[in-house]
């Protein structure tokens, strides 16, 4: 009996110990490819990487200037188009909890979510790229991040609003306060810290975005700020260079690398900290 | 009595969530203050506010409505002359314009389930060990923050580094083992895949397993059991459908995952003879080969298999969310 | 002879298809504290706010009849006059976790978009933090946001909030039943003062606060105003017989 006893207890311990060992076994690849492409990475990243466009195999000097402008245009001008959507339907969700089109948008948005990147950008190549006399672009590339921004804004909106207590929306409505000021002036500010992790977390997102610009924003060798006009963009470049043979451009890819990986994560640990200090206590 | 009240409620003016049909009369005395007429104005702006609000509500509807009809609206050359063969044709050939997409939906299959093999005890532990184990303390708050992390990461970094680093390690245990030993493939992808994906599983599985009462938990520890047939027993049993979600959210991040697949998956339309060799998944071949398709044909038939796509991941996405709303509100 | 400031006419109030309110008519002078009691899920709440047009934004909730401010149908006037001139104070205290102690108070100015000059401004906060008697009490803090007050200055600060709009009739929700007994009292205290000014309805669960401060009381059963009378009247001599057993606690 006893032994029986140390045995089911030996049995639990040891699984125990292989699920720590697995769950912390997580945590490698992550440090792997941290460690790896920082140090692979910052090595490259000097005055000259950060000031020129690529060069030709064998040219000394190549940048990529030309794909952190392009990377900075494609994504402010995603969040354009889609902070203000995301947050107006983020607020109609909530606001509108039971409506028919309130049913529909919110079915609209889960199956959004889930489309892979790569249908995104179809769609954007689609609407935005085949058409005669239009092609590549930037532009198109900025609406096709647009979209995938779209969902998580949208639903980190909506939960965040949706646990305010009415009693705030009752405090407002009793001075005597009008629905859009109710909510722009009341229920957002409160509401804030969620509000803006959903918009900083969908910007990392679609800062590492590249299938959907495989055939919108393209790609281009030169600087250029033209929104109609193909645009190098720093996914992309990595993307490109990564699979030639070549080291010179391979390098290139290194220091884009480091320098997306960097700016990625640095977000999301910002976002935790910033909505945790701009959180509103109620 | 019931008919009566609802001939009441029928006739009774329309005041409901504050939406009021009369117009606004005011007593004399305060007509033409600046107050009032302030909130003549607001009265508009409110209105306008809640139809631009219907309007963006409506806007999403329209724009997800459009992704689907303008998919199938341009897959129809291509589903017209392939018929449903396209889906079981074993041969891609654009220059001869054969085009079977079979061996993509076998490339896609067996990347996305061998990564699901691999990443499911990774997942499942970093569950337990944060739902049940250790749900509090500042290392479980490391190691649930670097677990999102790994989502962070963009995946064409993840692609990059497959490249340069798992690439020769897969060759290297290719030649070891005595097959093919190319690095490039299948087996690759979906070992990138499995580290990419542990965190959907991981932090829904995780929450799920906090939600198990604690009373049920207590029933069996008081009849003696141990720790680990507690988990086997009381919270596995009880939040089966929970892990389950969380398995098909990684599964339908592991189908439309196109950049780390495409660059150390090979890129080969042929038919993948076993896990070790080269392929293409559906997504993979789109982003390869869409920019140069310039027949009708060939890019209808690449719009087709996002289509495809498209579809295979919303079904599984959307039972996914269903398995866990119906979780949740038990 | 007092002039009546607020008056319902056959007032009736649904959830849907529930009927809480029926057929209410009340007169409320001016310049009185009316306390409205009766037990839970009588309509008393419901009737609340129906005066000022609260009780439409849940959905589904409906209205008939007249309610006569000033002998206005504030049925067919937009919520937004209603409310300006009929405050209101909820059960729990509300304070807008976003903003400041000063902000709070002219949250009614400010959230609507009028603007005010500074000295207009100190001089409108200064004055309802006082009438609440808060202003000793807060005058160093004002820039700190309202939700480190206490509850029962919370509380306080949700009337100034809802005095400073100059507003002709305040609404109490229960306004004392999320506080200790020493808020409460302070509270209660507040309302004779307040009542020179305005005209209080509060509804009550707690019939020695009726008792203690209003000057009519109206008890509500079943969603039916029972009886409306003078509060001393009504305690010593009530003439229906659900007043009579509810006050000597037959039922809670």
């Amino acid at each position: 009996m006893e032994g029986k006893i140390k045995y089911r207890i030996g049995k639990s311990s040891s699984f125990q110990l292989l699920t720590i060992i697995l769950a912390c076994s997580c945590v490698m690849p992550l440090v792997a490819i941290l460690v790896y492409i920082i140090r692979a990475g910052i090595t490259k990243i000097n005055w000259s990487f950060l000031t020129n466009v690529e060069k030709p195999v064998g040219e000394l000097g190549g940048g990529v200037i030309h794909a952190l402008v392009g990377s900075m245009l494609v994504i402010f001008f995603a969040s354009i188009i889609a902070i203000p959507i995301g947050i107006l339907c983020g607020i109609f969700l909530s606001e509108n909890k039971k409506s028919k089109l309130a049913y529909w948008c919110r079915l609209s948005v889960d199956i959004l979510q889930g489309v892979p990147s790569i249908v995104i950008g179809i769609v954007a190549y689609i609407w935005m790229v085949k058409p005669l006399g239009l092609g590549y672009s930037a532009f198109s590339g900025s609406a096709a991040l647009a979209i995938m921004m779209l969902p998580i804004i949208i639903r980190s909106t909506e939960e965040t609003l949706k646990m305010l207590p009415d009693s705030l929306r009752e405090a407002a409505y009793a001075l005597g306060m009008p629905f859009h000021r109710v909510v722009l002036k009341v229920i957002v500010p409160c509401g804030v810290s969620g509000i803006l992790s959903g918009v900083m977390l969908s910007v990392a997102r679609i800062a590492g975005e590249t299938a959907p610009l495989l055939f919108t924003a393209f790609g281009y060798q030169y600087l250029n700020t033209n929104m109609t006009k193909p645009m190098e963009t720093l996914p992309h470049l990595i993307f490109k260079y990564a699979i030639t043979p070549y080291k010179d451009w391979q390098d290139l890819a290194w220091g884009a690398s480091c320098i997306l990986l960097i700016f990625v994560l640095l977000l999301n640990i910002l976002t935790k900290f910033i909505t945790r200090k701009w959180k509103v206590q109620l | 009595m019931a008919t009566s009240v609802n001939n009441e409620l029928l006739t009774r003016p329309d005041t409901t969530s504050g939406r009021v049909i009369s117009s606004s009369k005011l007593p004399d005395e305060v007509k033409g203050t600046t107050r009032v007429r302030r909130s003549h104005r607001q009265i508009r702006t409110e209105n306008v506010f809640r139809r631009t609000l219907t309007i963006v509500g409506l806007v999403m509807v329209v724009l997800v409505l459009g992704i689907m009809i303008t998919l199938v609206v341009q897959s129809m050359p291509s589903i017209r002359s392939l018929g449903a063969a396209y889906l079981w044709g074993k041969t891609w050939d654009p220059v001869k314009d054969v085009y079977g997409a079979l061996p993509f939906l076998i490339g896609t299959i067996l990347t996305s389930f061998l990564a699901l093999a691999i990443s499911i005890p990774f997942s499942f532990s970093v569950a337990i060990f944060l739902g049940e184990y250790y749900p509090k303390g500042w290392f479980s708050d490391l190691l649930k923050n670097t677990v999102e992390l790994i989502a962070a990461v963009p995946s064409v970094i993840y692609g990059f580094w497959g490249l340069a680093v798992l690439v020769p390690i897969v060759r290297s245990f290719e030649s070891s083992i005595g097959a093919n030993s190319i690095g490039y493939g299948i087996f690759s992808s979906s070992l990138i895949l499995a580290v990419m994906i542990i965190p959907y599983a991981a932090s829904l599985g995780r929450s799920m397993i906090q939600m198990v009462p604690a009373n049920l938990k207590e029933g069996a520890y008081a009849l003696g059991a141990t720790r680990w047939e507690v988990i086997r027993s009381v919270i596995l049993p009880y939040t089966k459908s929970g892990l389950f979600a969380g398995v098909l959210l990684s599964l339908g991040r592991a189908l439309g995952e196109t950049m780390a697949v495409t660059m150390v998956i090979g890129n080969t339309s042929i038919m993948p003879t076993s896990i070790f060799s080269t392929g293409n998944t559906m997504a993979s071949v789109i982003a390869n080969e869409l920019p140069e398709a310039d027949k009708t044909i060939y890019n209808s038939a690449l719009i087709e298999l996002g289509l495809v796509l498209f579809l295979v991941t919303v079904a599984i996405n959307m039972i996914g969310k269903r398995v866990i709303s119906r979780f949740t509100n038990e | 002879m007092e002039s009546t400031i607020v008056k319902s006419v056959n007032y009736n109030a649904y959830f849907g298809e529930n009927h809480v309110v029926k057929d209410v008519n009340i007169e409320i002078p001016r310049n009185n504290v009316i306390a409205v009691m009766g037990p839970s899920g009588c309509g008393k709440t419901t009737f609340l706010r129906g005066i000022n047009r609260m009780h439409e934004l849940i959905p589904g909730a409906t209205a008939k009849g007249k309610i006569l401010l000033n002998g206005e149908d504030v049925m067919e006037m937009h919520p937004i006059f209603v409310r300006l001139k009929i405050g209101m104070v909820f059960q729990r205290p509300n304070p807008f976790p976003n903003l400041s102690i000063y902000d709070n108070v002219i949250a009614g100015y400010k959230l609507n978009g009028i603007k005010l000059p500074k000295a207009e401004k100190d001089k409108i906060v200064e004055h309802s933090l006082s009438r609440v008697a808060l202003w000793k009490e807060v005058k160093d803090s004002l820039t700190k946001k309202g939700s480190f007050l206490s509850g029962g200055q919370q509380q306080r600060l949700c009337i100034a909030r809802a005095v400073a709009m100059e507003p002709e009739v305040l609404l109490f929700d229960e306004p004392t039943s999320a506080l200790d007994p020493i808020s409460t009292s302070t509270v209660e205290e507040l309302f004779h003062e307040l009542k020179k000014n305005y005209t209080l309805i509060i509804v009550t669960h707690n019939m020695q606060q009726a008792a203690r401060v209003s000057d009519r009381t109206a008890f509500f059963y079943m969603g039916e105003l029972v009886e409306y009378d003078v509060t001393k009247q009504m305690f010593t001599n009530p003439k229906d017989t659900r007043t009579q057993n509810y006050i000597t606690g037959r039922f809670s």
